[in-house]
Order: C-alpha cells, then structure tokens, then sequence
C-alpha cells in the first residue's frame, strides 16, 4: 500500500471520532501555543532590557555616590553615607594620562524638588539635571526642536534649559493638539531664576521603569549660580574612547577614585558605584535568557503532556479497532502497513495541532503580555513544530507497534 | 513448465497444542488430508471439534506445531510473518461468520482492501474490485457503506473482497451462520457459482443443509478426522467442461 493512501486512511481515522481527536489536537495546541508565546514574552522582555541600556549609551560608564562594589550590583552593605562626588573626582579623571581610554568625563548634579513655571502651568520635572554639553552624545540625547546647549553657554553662565518631552508637554501643551505653544525661545521659571528654553529633546520613550523624557538640563554652571551652590555631583558620566575601552576606562576610574578615596580599589565599601552600560546589558540579556529558557521549559512540559494525550487516545483507538486490525491482516495487510497507518494517525493529531499552535502563538504574540511586547522567534516556531511532530512520533509508536504487532486471530476474534 | 501440485491444500500429520498452563490442549491429532484444486469441501463438526483450528492454519493465521503444511505447492512452515502475510494476500480469500467488513468504509472500498496490500494502483483495484461486486451481483450497491446493507448483502461483498485477488481458495468460516435463511440460499448461490467458475472453496459448517452443497464433507471429532465422503466429483470446472462438450 502506498504512502498516499496510508495517509488517506489515516487523516480517515482522525476524522471519523471528531470531537476525541479535537480534544487530543487540543493538548497538542495548548502546548505549541505556549512555546510559541512565552518565549516570545521572554524574547520582548530582553529587547525591552536591551533598548533600555542602548539608550544610555553602551560607551558610557555611570559612577554614582553610593555602597556597593565596582560591579555596581549595589548590595545593601555598602553603606558609606559620608562618601560624595565632587568636581575634583572629575578634574582627576580629565587628566591626559586617561586620554587613550577616556573621552569625556561629564558631571551631574540633579537640584532637586525645582518647579518649573510657566504662564501659570506648573511642573516638577522627574529630574533636573545640570551639566555639561558632553553629555549629548554621551548620553545619547538629540535635539528633538531647537538646539542643546553648548559649551558657550556653560562658558558664559547662560540661564538656558534644553526640556524633556514630557516636561515640554506638560508646560507649554501637546504639540499635536492646537493651542500649543512652541517652547523654544520662551521663559520658564525655576524657583523664580527665568531660564530660557534653547531646545526639546527627541523623545526616548520608558524604560519599562520610569519616563526618560520626564528631564530637564541646564548647564552646571548656571545650576551652580542659581539653584544648588555646591560642589557635590548626583552622577559622573564617564565616556569611553570606544566600546573595546569601556572596561579599561572602567578600571581606570574605579582605581583613580579609590586612590582618592584612600582606599583599595577591590574594597567593598569604596563610597562610589561604577556601573557599566555594557556589563549591564550583559547580565539583564542574561537574566533575560534565562527567563526565556523557564518560560520555554514550562511551555515544552505542556507539549510532553500534549503527547501523552495523543499516546493515551491511539491506545483507545488501537484496542477499538482491534478487529478492524484483525480484517486487515487476513486480507494480507503487512505488519509494517499497519504500523505505519497508526504512527500517521498521531502524526496527523500532532502536526494538526502544531500548526494550530503556532497560529494561536503568534495571534497571542501580538497583545502585551504582563507589559511586555512580545517578539516572536521564528526558530522557537520551527523548533515547536518540530518537536509536536517528533513528539507524536515518539508517543505513537507504542501503541502503533501494539497493533502492528496484534496476532490476526487474536484480533478477529476480539468484540 | 511448472509441475504444479493437483492439490491446493496438503496437510501432512499435523498436530496443534495450545499450552494452557498446566495441562495442554490438542486442537488438531495428526491429521492429514488433502484438497484437489477446483473442489468444493465442507469441513464438519461440532464446536471444540478442532475444526476452527484447521480453520486458521489453512488461512495461514496460526502455524501448525508440528506436521507439514503446503498451500498452493508452499511450505507454509517456511515462511516468515512478512511472508504469510503475503501468503494471505495472494493465495486465500477470506470469509467470515460476521462478515468483519470495515465499518464507515463503502462496499468498494472493501472490497478494493486486499487489492491495495497488493500493491496495485487506484485504476487497476477501482476495475477489479467493480468485477467481484458484479460478480456477487452488487454492482448497483458499490458506494452503500456495510450499515446500509442486509446480511445477505453485506456477506457478499465479503465475498467479492475475497474473490477479488483471485485466490488459489476461498475459505469460508460459518458463512450463513448469522443470516435468515433466504440471504443463506442467496449466498450459498454465490458459492455453487465460484465453484461452477473452478474455484476451490472450502467451507466451514455446522449445517447439513449448508454442507449437503459440497462435492465433499470431511468430518472432525477430537481434533481428528472422522469421516471423509466425498458425494459428487471432485471439479466441476474446466476439466469436466472440457471433456464433456
């Protein structure tokens, strides 16, 4: 008997208990669904951790005041509480000594709790930030309208302020709405200090954390002059030559400011915290991988019980068709033929609902799942399909075998 | 030229045991007998009398345990799983009591079954499955499923599956055993015909009236041969035919 028809009698035997075999396509389905989904849920989630970091730029080294070691995992025991950056842990690193690996060294110090006023609309920006112009490309922030200020500005203590989007918004209108105003060349107001608004930067969009467009800058000098007099930084930003250098310009700061510190840069209480934008990518994408591979891990246990319901109902179909069994092997039907007959009829249950699967998993890959956008990987879709297959294959073959293996007497004469 | 055997069926002292356990059972004692080609044999006796035993051997579904048995001049002990399957296919029809026709499986397609083991393609199984039914005068019920027909019926296209391969024998196991009595006269018409076409049938019975149509009655008691009375010669086919005009 040839292949076609084997397939034939065997897409017949699926068809004619249609409900049962439904419900068996269904475990099937449910399991590649789930393959396919969660590990698009896991996939999104390792963009989202990605774009995140690429916006803070990947040459970038952030040293922040603070506990914890130069990993920056920021450990609750490093609690040195007197320790601050100033200017002069700026001027150190700015030394030419660094310069193979160190582009630009850019303080930051945030004034906190300012309002912004305008025309009557007041706003506190998630963070006001003053510093220098280096940061734009540091930092990765483009000018959106107008310009960002320039190291003029910083020279001649210019009150000039570039906004965030959503500060933008907030004080001056949507600009897609009518009866916005255009922010640029008007004066918001800083705890009384008139800042003139040069630009608004393009907008970066959530982190999945906070609103990075929630920002304001000035630049430190004119901060300095106006809100907060002192010369304790929030943050240094510390630009690397390139991505190759960030961790020798990493170990440069960490031991440069250690050394000023009085300490051992292998301390673990140094008072500082170097965070590295790629050493941070490096551990979330994998924090991110390995959530992928729980979540893949999950989903493949309901596909290996989606196999054992298609082992469950072919043994069903095997004992109910025992004599047709019986008829066929009197009328000269080859071991082989009928094993292959039944091995395609879980083949068929399996591949049914595989492509199902996947149909389902990548219809359920298009909403947001726990905030997270799914993205859909093609080889976990291949992967799923290959395995519901192989997995009916394998679970098949007992109860095929079974009735391949039925004596012809036995099976006649079995009611 | 092949020097064919005259008999289809050889049995040579044959015995089968059935271990049960503790004691063992003796279907069939060192029975030997033999069926010319083109006869017509009813196999007699009462149930435990070995006669579904002999039954099953001749159909090549059980192996005897000891003795030889040639189907069609073949060694059957010779053969492997693969091989009497393929003995089945080519050289025995079979038909059963309950007719076991595939159930939501046309007619046609029944019949067509053993023709699709044998590997023929759609075209040629489609001309001779459409052959046997007309034979058994079904033509006008090829696309009935086995449902939608009476007994009578529904044995005859078990006939024609078991015809259609053209089979050195047909055995037939209680064939009007679970039929009314004109679906019995019906069907046993369709057995005087194959024989008058020079086909071997043989015929398992437990009915005088069913047996009193063979040319042959061989009797089994114990698991051994009773009587073996042969009532009218043994073919009535082509030989006869051709001697007699």
């Amino acid at each position: 008997m040839k292949f076609r028809e084997t397939l034939r009698l065997a897409l017949g035997g699926v068809g004619s208990n249609r409900l049962r075999s439904a419900l068996t396509i269904l475990g099937i389905l449910i399991g590649v669904a789930s393959v396919v989904t969660l590990v698009a849920v896991g996939n999104g989630s390792s963009a989202a951790v990605r774009k995140q970091f690429e916006n803070l730029g990947t040459n970038a080294i952030q040293v922040q005041p603070g506990g914890g070691g130069r990993r920056g995992a920021g450990g609750p025991g490093g609690g040195n509480a007197g320790a601050t950056l100033t200017l002069k842990d700026v001027e150190a690193l700015q030394s030419n000594e660094w310069e193979q690996s160190i582009k630009a060294v850019i303080p930051q110090a945030n004034a906190s709790g300012v309002t912004a006023e305008y025309d009557g609309a007041s706003v506190t920006p998630g963070q006001l930030t003053g510093t220098t112009n280096e940061l734009w490309e540091a930092g990765n922030w483009k000018p959106g309208r107008g310009r960002l200020f320039d190291a003029d500005d910083e020279q001649s203590r210019s009150l000039v302020i570039v906004l965030g989007t959503t500060v933008a918004t907030n004080l001056f209108g949507d600009p897609a709405m009518s009866g916005a105003i255009d922010p640029v060349g008007e004066s918001v107001k800083l705890n009384g200090n008139a800042f003139q608004v040069v630009g608004v930067l393009k907008s970066k969009g959530s982190n999945g954390f906070q609103d990075q467009d929630d920002v304001a800058f000035v630049p430190l000098t004119s901060l300095r002059d106006t809100l907060a007099g002192g010369t304790t930084l929030s943050r240094i930003t510390v630009q690397a030559t390139s991505q190759e250098e960030t961790s020798n310009a990493q170990d440069i700061v960490t031991n440069v400011l250690a050394a000023r510190a009085g300490k051992s840069p292998t301390a673990t209480d140094l008072g500082f915290r170097v965070l590295n934008a790629s050493t941070l990518i490096q551990s979330s994408s994998e924090t991110a991988k390995t959530l992928t591979v729980l979540l893949a891990a999950v989903a493949a246990i309901s596909l290996l019980v989606g196999g054992i319901g298609i082992m469950n109902i072919m043994l069903v179909t095997v004992t109910e068709r025992t004599r047709e069994i019986g008829i066929r092997k009197a009328v000269g039907a080859q071991k082989s033929a009928i094993l292959l007959q039944f091995l395609l009829e879980a083949v068929v249950l399996g591949a049914l609902g595989g492509l199902v699967g996947v149909g389902v998993g990548l219809l359920g890959s298009n909403f947001k799942i726990a905030g997270v956008q799914p993205v859909v990987s093609w080889p976990s879709v291949f992967v799923a399909l290959g395995v519901a297959v192989t997995i009916s294959v394998f679970f098949g073959f007992y109860p095929a075998n079974r009735a391949a293996s039925m004596r012809p007497i036995d099976a006649l004469r079995h009611e | 030229m092949r020097t064919r055997s005259p008999f289809v069926i050889e049995l040579r002292n044959v015995s089968k045991h059935y271990d049960m356990g503790e004691h063992t059972v003796h279907a069939l004692r060192d029975v030997s007998l033999s069926i010319e080609r083109g006869d017509f044999v009813a196999i007699m006796g009462t149930s435990g009398s070995g006669k579904s035993t002999l039954m099953n051997i001749i159909g090549c579904l059980d192996i005897p345990t000891s003795g030889r048995f040639s189907l069609d001049g073949i060694d059957v002990r010779t053969l492997d799983e693969s091989q009497l399957a393929t003995a089945r296919n080519r050289k025995i029809g079979f038909i059963f009591q309950s007719f076991n026709l595939i159930p939501r499986t046309t007619a046609l397609e029944n019949v067509e079954l053993p023709l699709a083991y044998a590997g023929l393609n759609g075209k040629q199984r489609r001309i001779r499955a459409l052959e046997a039914l007309s034979a058994v005068g079904l033509a006008d019920r090829t696309s009935h499923l086995p449902s939608e027909l009476s007994g009578g019926q529904q044995q005859r296209v078990a006939v024609a599956r078991a015809i259609a391969t053209n089979p050195a024998l047909i055995l037939a196991d209680e064939p009007t055993g679970n039929l009314d009595s004109s679906s019995t006269s019906e069907v046993l018409g369709v057995f005087d015909r194959l024989h008058s076409e020079g086909r071997t049938v043989v015929l398992i019975t437990h009915e005088d009236e069913v047996a009193a149509r063979a040319h042959r009655i061989i009797r089994l008691r114990d698991g051994a041969v009773l009587t073996d009375v042969r009532q009218s010669p043994a073919a009535r086919g082509p030989h006869d035919q051709m001697t007699s005009r």
